[in-house]
């Protein structure tokens, strides 16, 4: 089935099978394979992607659901002025060891600072626990949540 | 949403800074590829079909309906096999694909290549096996009374101690002193240790191409470049030459990725169908896709003087090696040689021995055989302490092991090892008060689950030290390789076939060369086996110490070439730690000057609270000192010992690979639960830099003694608060309810 979609503020189409998942669409069809793929049954987070404006786990959401809707994915956080602002924290912080749950983690935390723009320490840690980090022990992850909160 | 250009300029760093990683920005704009995002022109997709059972022989087999299947270009078994049938890091006793029985849970059995992902799991869904179940091995304390495994004994006649008992993998014994020897008081206990899974969020995938000259290229996530190629070829009946390894993006390893998952097998899906192959595991295959952490049964009695010095301490180590060696044997002789942790006696017996099973198979992660005795023996320090009336803390500083002092092998710690430095250090830092009630569900144990609002919570304080070696041991030829081009104009290119796993050897790398050739214009190329010779493993907390050796040499040769010859030079060389030599066999003491080459110790405070009504625990706070000789780079050297501990905390709380019958019940994040952000606490580190003597620029490997010690120190909190004894891993709600 065709689906068409807006990503990364760009118009898309593509040709998906009705079980296939937004997840796999992104990496396998739209070229994006930015996001991750760990666990495919949401509990890793290494997939987060905005659906409109909701945070979701694009291995969780059909493809097709994602018809008609806006989906930001960690590949359109940057803008030609450069990183985004978490992207740069994440950076300057040391919260990137392997990366791999970096991209989701990107998109929640950013997720994160639109709707609170200062987050105490609990609701960081409660907001990025569905994201899951093998590497960090999470310190300089929240680091970094805190660093690019400061540069709102 | 807003953007920011850079607020500071970014730190390319020299030794001592706390450089940015190079690989960041790809790593936070999606762009870093890793092995699962790699793809090729006519690219075909790989599946491997697997064993259902722990134990089987293989009646028949039969994949001419699987051959039929759309999409499908090959389906490939054992007898498809080009060369060498079985494989191993140390021990070829692995087939490459399973020919008459299979002996655990996974074990691959035959492969398939398809057009479409999903073709290839059809495919692999219509193979056929028909299977005459065996009575699967899996109690480790009857392994050695059972039928073998491996009836032609792989490990044996390696230079271990002849052991006649089937399924011994490694039977290690250490005597020291009088094994015999009384103290006024003795404390003895049986502590348990669970599967622990590295849980690397990276899945085991790669790509495989053919060159079309009947060699092939290998992308994968790997450890150790050059083994894996030493493993590879063989079994592709090829010269190493024909089969170039290639590092791909790395999402993890933690000892999990010093095993090969796909490498033979997408290079012989390859080399048959002459397209290239890739092959990604899905998270539930990742759980049979690599080694684990090996279960463990340990029995220890520690016998000690009246005013709490060690006298005497015997400790009898199981683990269960599962169904294949790996490198089970450096791990049994890991686990004996750091049992006690870093304490003086003058008398010890310590008997280590693994088996193999039907379980999963056990090999190397991160602590090698240090995080079970640590957890044991620390255990044993802390009602040692109780039984003497002596503050723990004390009793550990009491006992302290240094520069100077013997290990129970006879060997001489001749380097650094500060252990009454970061005893003090982490005893130093100050605990937090306790948080007033009422608060946050968030800041309760059991969390956002909303379960108490104070009532039934207690708190403890522990502490735990723990200490394991740094670099090969036991006379393994440890070396590094590293090239330097520098050309005239001052820049350099740096080969090194190290594996980033994330750790930042890359940075390390970067790093050491910018200061030895006093310039930032260096790039690192991507490493391969093609280019330079081998690095050694990531593993053993070595890769810092062996490539910051390597590079070093390779650039002070490269300025003095070309201050003779000028012009672009281009040198190789490869660093050697000191030598070491093997344990004598009967004895377990050491051969030569050294068995082990150095070791890093840390010790770590643990404040925890524990909701004795539900079993639902809270980690509060945590303070550590580590020994970490020089830090290369102190942010990663802190992200190091934040990451290591949070995985020492899942093993003492959540981290465990169930098992029934050898068959794994929760291969998924659903059922194996790894430490989330909201069950870390604060991490407060202290970094005690004192050089080690044999080490470029003084440099210890960092990653593996936090996790040694955090486990430990975490249930001695735990023990703290419950008063129980808590003498295994994970701790379950069950153990700390009801008190």
């Amino acid at each position: 089935m065709k689906i068409r979609l807006v990503v990364n503020g760009e118009a898309r189409e593509a040709d998906v099978w009705a079980g296939e998942s937004l997840l796999t669409a992104l990496r396998d069809t739209l070229e994006l394979p930015g996001s991750k793929n760990a666990c495919e049954q949401g509990e890793c987070g290494s997939c987060s992607v905005l659906l409109d404006d909701d945070l979701v786990c694009a291995c969780l959401v059909l493809a097709a659901q994602a018809d008609g809707h806006e989906v930001t994915t960690v590949e359109g956080l940057r803008s030609d002025d450069g990183l985004h602002r978490v992207q740069q924290a994440f950076v300057e912080a040391g919260a990137v060891q392997c990366g791999f749950c970096t991209p989701g983690l990107v998109v929640a935390t950013a997720a994160l600072l639109e709707r609170v723009p200062s987050p105490s320490d609990d609701v960081i840690r409660e907001e990025l626990s569905g994201n899951l980090c093998r590497c960090t022990g999470y310190a300089k992850i929240f680091d970094a949540v805190r660093l690019a909160a400061s540069r709102t | 949403m807003s953007t920011t250009r850079p607020q500071t300029e970014l730190q390319l760093g020299r030794i001592g800074d706390p450089a940015t990683r190079h690989d960041a920005t790809p790593k936070v704009t999606g762009e870093f590829a890793y092995s699962s995002d790699l793809n090729a022109a006519g690219m075909l997709w790989g599946v491997t079909v697997r064993s259902p059972h722990a134990h089987a022989r293989i009646v028949e087999l039969d994949i001419s309906q699987a051959m039929r299947m759309a999409g499908v270009h090959a389906v490939l078994t054992h007898a498809d096999v080009p060369g060498q049938k079985t494989y191993g890091l140390e021990f070829a006793d692995q087939p490459v694909l399973a020919a008459d029985r299979v002996r655990y849970y996974g074990e691959p059995v035959a492969l398939v290549a398809a057009e479409e992902p999903e073709q290839a799991r059809r495919a692999a869904a219509a193979v056929r096996v028909e299977y005459e179940v065996i009575e699967p091995v899996v109690d480790m304390e009857r392994a050695t009374e059972q039928p073998p495994l491996h009836p032609d004994r792989p490990t044996m006649a390696h230079g271990y101690r002849e052991d006649e008992r089937p399924n011994v993998v490694r039977h290690l014994v250490i005597r020291h002193g009088d094994p015999d020897a009384e103290g006024d008081v003795t404390v003895s206990g049986v502590y348990d240790v669970g599967i622990q899974d590295q849980a690397f969020l990276g899945p085991e995938s790669g790509l495989a191409v053919p060159d079309g000259e009947g060699g092939v290229d290998v992308y994968v996530a790997t450890q150790w470049l050059h083994v894996d190629r030493d493993q590879v070829a063989p079994c592709l009946g090829l010269p190493p030459e024909m089969v170039r390894i290639h590092l791909a993006g790395v999402g993890g390893a933690f000892g999990g990725r010093e095993d090969l998952s796909m490498q033979i097998h997408g290079a012989m899906l390859a080399l048959h169908t002459k397209r290239p192959v890739k092959i990604v595991y899905n998270r539930e295959e990742s759980f049979f896709g690599h080694v684990h952490r090996h279960p463990a049964r340990i029995w220890c009695e520690h016998r000690a003087t009246r005013a709490g010095e060690l006298v005497n301490v015997r400790m009898r180590i199981l683990l269960d090696g599962g169904a294949y060696a790996s490198s089970s044997t450096a791990v049994a002789s890991n686990a004996a040689c750091f049992a006690i942790g870093p304490y003086k006696v003058a008398n010890a017996l310590l008997e280590s021995t693994c088996v193999y099973t039907n379980n999963p198979p056990c090999g190397a992660m991160r602590g090698f055989g240090a995080v079970q005795t640590c957890f044991a023996a620390e255990a044993q320090m802390d009602k040692l302490a109780d039984e003497l009336g002596i503050d723990p803390v004390e009793l550990r500083l009491l006992n302290a092991l240094g520069s100077g002092d013997t290990l129970p092998t006879g060997q001489v710690i001749e380097g650094v090892l500060p252990t009454a430095e970061v005893i003090r250090r982490t005893a130093a830092l100050p605990v937090p008060d306790a948080e007033p009630l009422p608060r946050e569900a968030i800041r309760l144990p059991g969390g956002a689950g909303n379960t108490t609002r104070g009532e039934g919570v207690k708190r403890g304080v522990g502490f735990a030290v723990g200490f394991k070696n740094i670099c090969y041991s036991e006379g393994f030829d440890d070396f590094t390789a590293a090239r330097v081009l520098l050309r005239a104009d001052g820049s350099a290119e740096i080969h090194c076939a190290s594996a980033e796993v994330g750790q930042g050897v890359t940075d390390v790398i970067l790093q050491v060369a910018r200061t030895e050739l006093g310039t930032d214009d260096v790039v690192l190329a991507a490493p391969g086996t093609a280019a330079v010779g081998s690095a050694g493993s990531a593993s053993a907390s070595r890769m810092t110490w062996m490539a910051a050796g390597a590079v070093r040499d390779a650039c002070r040769a490269a300025l003095e070439e070309q201050k003779r010859s000028g012009g672009d030079v281009d040198v190789e060389r490869v660093y050697r730690h000191p030598r070491t030599t093997p344990l004598d066999p009967e004895t377990g003491q050491v051969t030569g000057e050294r068995a082990h080459v150095s070791f890093a110790v840390a010790a770590m405070r643990v404040v925890a609270e524990v909701d004795v009504d539900l079993g639902l625990s809270r980690v509060v706070w945590i303070g550590t000192a580590q020994d970490v000789g020089k830090a290369i780079n102190p942010l990663a050297v802190e992200g190091q010992i934040e990451g290591g501990t949070a995985q020492g905390l899942g093993l003492a709380l959540m981290e465990e690979i169930r098992t029934q019958d050898g068959l794994i019940t929760n291969a998924s994040f659903t059922d194996y639960l790894i430490p989330t952000a909201l069950d870390m606490p604060p991490v407060e580190s202290e970094l005690i830099e004192d050089a080690e003597p044999d080490a470029p620029y003084g440099v210890k490997g960092v990653g593996e003694p936090p996790t040694v010690v955090s486990s430990a120190a975490v249930v001695s909190a735990l023990r703290d608060a419950t008063g129980r004894e808590l003498a295994r891993i994970p701790v379950r709600p069950d153990d700390i309810v009801g008190i």
